[in-house]
């Protein structure tokens, strides 16, 4: 095969790979849209601020050090103990259930039944006001998180496909991380799907989005589906948190990339759990095709930056529900 | 209902036999002295009245005269400041809406609240939620309990879709459907629940003579056939007289008039106020 070709195939994986991650942060939002109706401009802070705890208590820091240094006048830092992976995403994820408990009683119970533009603008607060609690509680220094995932190129698949080209290509390089949080977004698709179609809670999650005072008439309490669905969302948003954080490192910047999941939404539909996934997928590998084929050698480059959002225009034009997303019904 | 349990519950008469066979039994709800206010509106004037098993009860009453008020009471939308509700023969304490949904009294809205973007057959599952206790894993994975408990609901939710003749449409995203059948749908979703109260605001409302037939016959059939005690609110006096056993009629948030069809027909008070002689 002429290496041009591989080339772009290995863009092409590699941008399905990196499509993975987006569709995981995707993820979290489309679970709070579908059951909740709220778009949660959150959900890329919670990803955040699920990393830095996660960092926080594996490495043992004290949380609000700075805070309560610089009241009490002392030197605290650490706790001087490492916290074992597993236990730490543990106590990572009950962190974020208390968190889904506390929005609910201090946001959501107090804004049933309004506009979904007023409880997207709590989102909205809601992201600035974690970000700066994150700050607060960690500290704002970039952070390594290691939880003992594998890193970098995976050499058997490049050994086992070196032959395809001639003596100057070596094979594919794929991030073993890549591959890892692929297997994680197939296993929260499935078990998410599965969830919302075939459980009881699933199906009271889906009828509170429609419909907040049917649902009270049919005996469904809004509080514990609220605290189900926004914990759901803080643990998908921890293993987004893991994979963005393990790839470039626990930043504040991390938060921006909620903003890429606005066009993998917009592809995949708001209401599409598969959806999602799907968006992602094009949207990744699609950014990094039109780079190698067209926007380097054509264009100057620096195409990603926007690739995702013209196609989302596009979209939007032309098929506003997405490729998943729930069809537009309207009757006059 | 056997003698000594009818003697257990306030003020029960003698349960007895309508005309058409049925039978009335003693009292399933009781509603003492409700008062209701809104800021400086009362809504609902220190209201009492009971609701038998059995019995299609109607409440009546021209624009405005409190009676969808006195049935977001009763379902726990809203909360009166003074006043008891009794049902089963105990007093209920304070409660949520969803938890008097939970105790066994479905309802319909006046403005139809469905979920518009599931199925028909999504909607009336929906219904079912309070019969389903098999753990969140096992039903995710379809495990033993979990189907069995399936099999039964959607039997008896298929009873209902039958009963209602709405099988032709059990696929439909219900926002599609048009409104005659959407109140059809809410009436099944509320029945699925094999409620012991079915509470019904309006259900004629906006409905053409042809439809409002049908609603009438289902209502009644439903009644009939599942033994449901049915409290509705009507505007259509010619409807409620031939459907219910007894009637309550309001006006201005004051009850002025109880009785059969019959009595309250024919009550000057009741005349006077669906007339509109001028209250000064």
């Amino acid at each position: 095969m002429p290496d041009q070709v591989l080339f772009a195939m290995e863009a092409a994986i590699n941008g399905l790979m990196a499509g993975v991650l987006y569709a995981l942060v995707a993820l979290g939002f489309v679970l709070i849209f579908k059951s909740s109706g709220i778009f949660n401009y959150a959900q890329g802070v919670f990803a955040l601020f699920a990393a830095l705890t996660l960092v926080g208590i594996m490495e043992g820091q004290v949380p609000f050090q700075h805070l309560i240094n610089a009241i009490f006048g002392t030197e605290l830092h650490g706790f001087g103990w490492e916290t074992p992976a597993i236990l730490a995403v543990v106590l990572t994820v009950g962190v974020m259930v208390v968190l889904a408990i506390a929005v609910e009683r201090l946001i959501l119970r107090h804004l049933v039944n309004q506009p979904d533009i007023i409880l997207f603008m709590a989102t909205i607060g809601l992201a600035y006001f974690m970000e700066g609690f994150g700050d607060l509680m960690w500290g704002a220094d970039i952070k390594k998180l290691d939880v003992g995932l594998p890193q970098g190129g995976s050499f058997w698949i490049e050994e086992n496909t070196a032959w395809l080209g001639g003596d100057g290509f070596y094979g594919f390089f794929i991030d073993r991380l890549d591959i890892v949080a692929t297997i994680a977004a197939a296993i929260l698709v499935i078990g998410l799907t599965a969830f919302s179609q075939f459980t009881k809670q699933g199906r009271a999650l889906r009828a509170v989005a429609d419909d907040h005072q049917a649902a009270l008439s049919v005996g469904i309490s809004l509080r514990f589906i609220w605290v189900l669905v926004w914990s759901i969302a803080g643990i998908v948003a921890l293993v987004a948190g893991i994979m963005w954080g393990s790839k470039s490192g626990v930043q504040f910047s991390l938060s921006l990339i909620a903003l890429k999941a606005l066009p993998v939404l917009m592809l995949g539909g708001f209401t599409s759990i598969p959806g999602a996934i799907v968006g992602g997928l094009i949207i990744g590998m699609g950014e990094k095709l039109f780079e190698f084929l067209i926007g380097a050698p054509f264009l100057g480059g620096a195409t990603e930056n926007w690739f995702a959002y013209v196609l989302a225009l596009l979209f939007l034009v032309f098929r506003p529900q997405g490729l998943f997303g729930d069809k537009i019904i309207e009757r006059v | 209902m056997d003698k000594e349990e009818g003697m257990a519950v306030k003020d029960s008469a003698e349960s007895y036999v309508t005309d058409d066979g049925r039978t009335i039994g003693g009292v399933l709800m009781d509603i003492r002295s409700i008062t209701l206010r809104f800021g400086g509106v009362t809504a609902i004037n220190d209201i009492s009245f009971d609701i038998r098993e059995g019995e299609i009860r109607a409440i009546i009453g021209p624009n405005g005269a409190g009676k969808s008020s006195m049935l977001n009471v009763i379902s726990g939308f809203y909360v009166p400041q003074e006043g008891e509700v009794w049902f089963r023969g105990a007093l209920r304490p304070p409660m949520k809406p969803y938890q008097v949904a939970r105790q066994g009294i479905a309802r319909t809205f006046q403005n139809i609240a469905l979920f518009e973007g599931m199925s028909v057959l999504d909607n009336v599952m929906t219904g079912r939620l309070n019969h389903m206790n098999s753990s969140m894993w096992s039903q995710a994975l379809w495990l033993g309990r979990a189907e069995a408990e399936e099999h039964e609901n959607r039997e008896r939710v298929e009873r209902v879709i039958d009963f209602l003749e709405i099988q032709h449409i059990r696929k439909t995203p219900v926002g599609r459907l048009p409104y005659g059948l959407k109140k059809r749908v809410e009436l099944a979703r509320a029945l699925s629940a094999e409620p012991e109260l079915l509470l019904l605001d309006e259900p004629m409302a906006g409905m053409n003579v042809e439809e409002k037939e049908d609603m009438s016959r289902f209502i009644l059939e439903v009644n009939d056939e599942f033994g449901t005690t049915i409290a509705l609110i009507e505007h259509d006096m010619g409807v409620v007289m031939d459907l219910s056993d007894r009637v309550v009629v309001m006006d201005y948030g004051r009850k002025i008039g109880d009785g059969t069809p019959h009595d309250v027909r024919n009550n000057q008070e009741v005349i006077d106020a669906y007339l509109g002689v001028s209250h000064d």
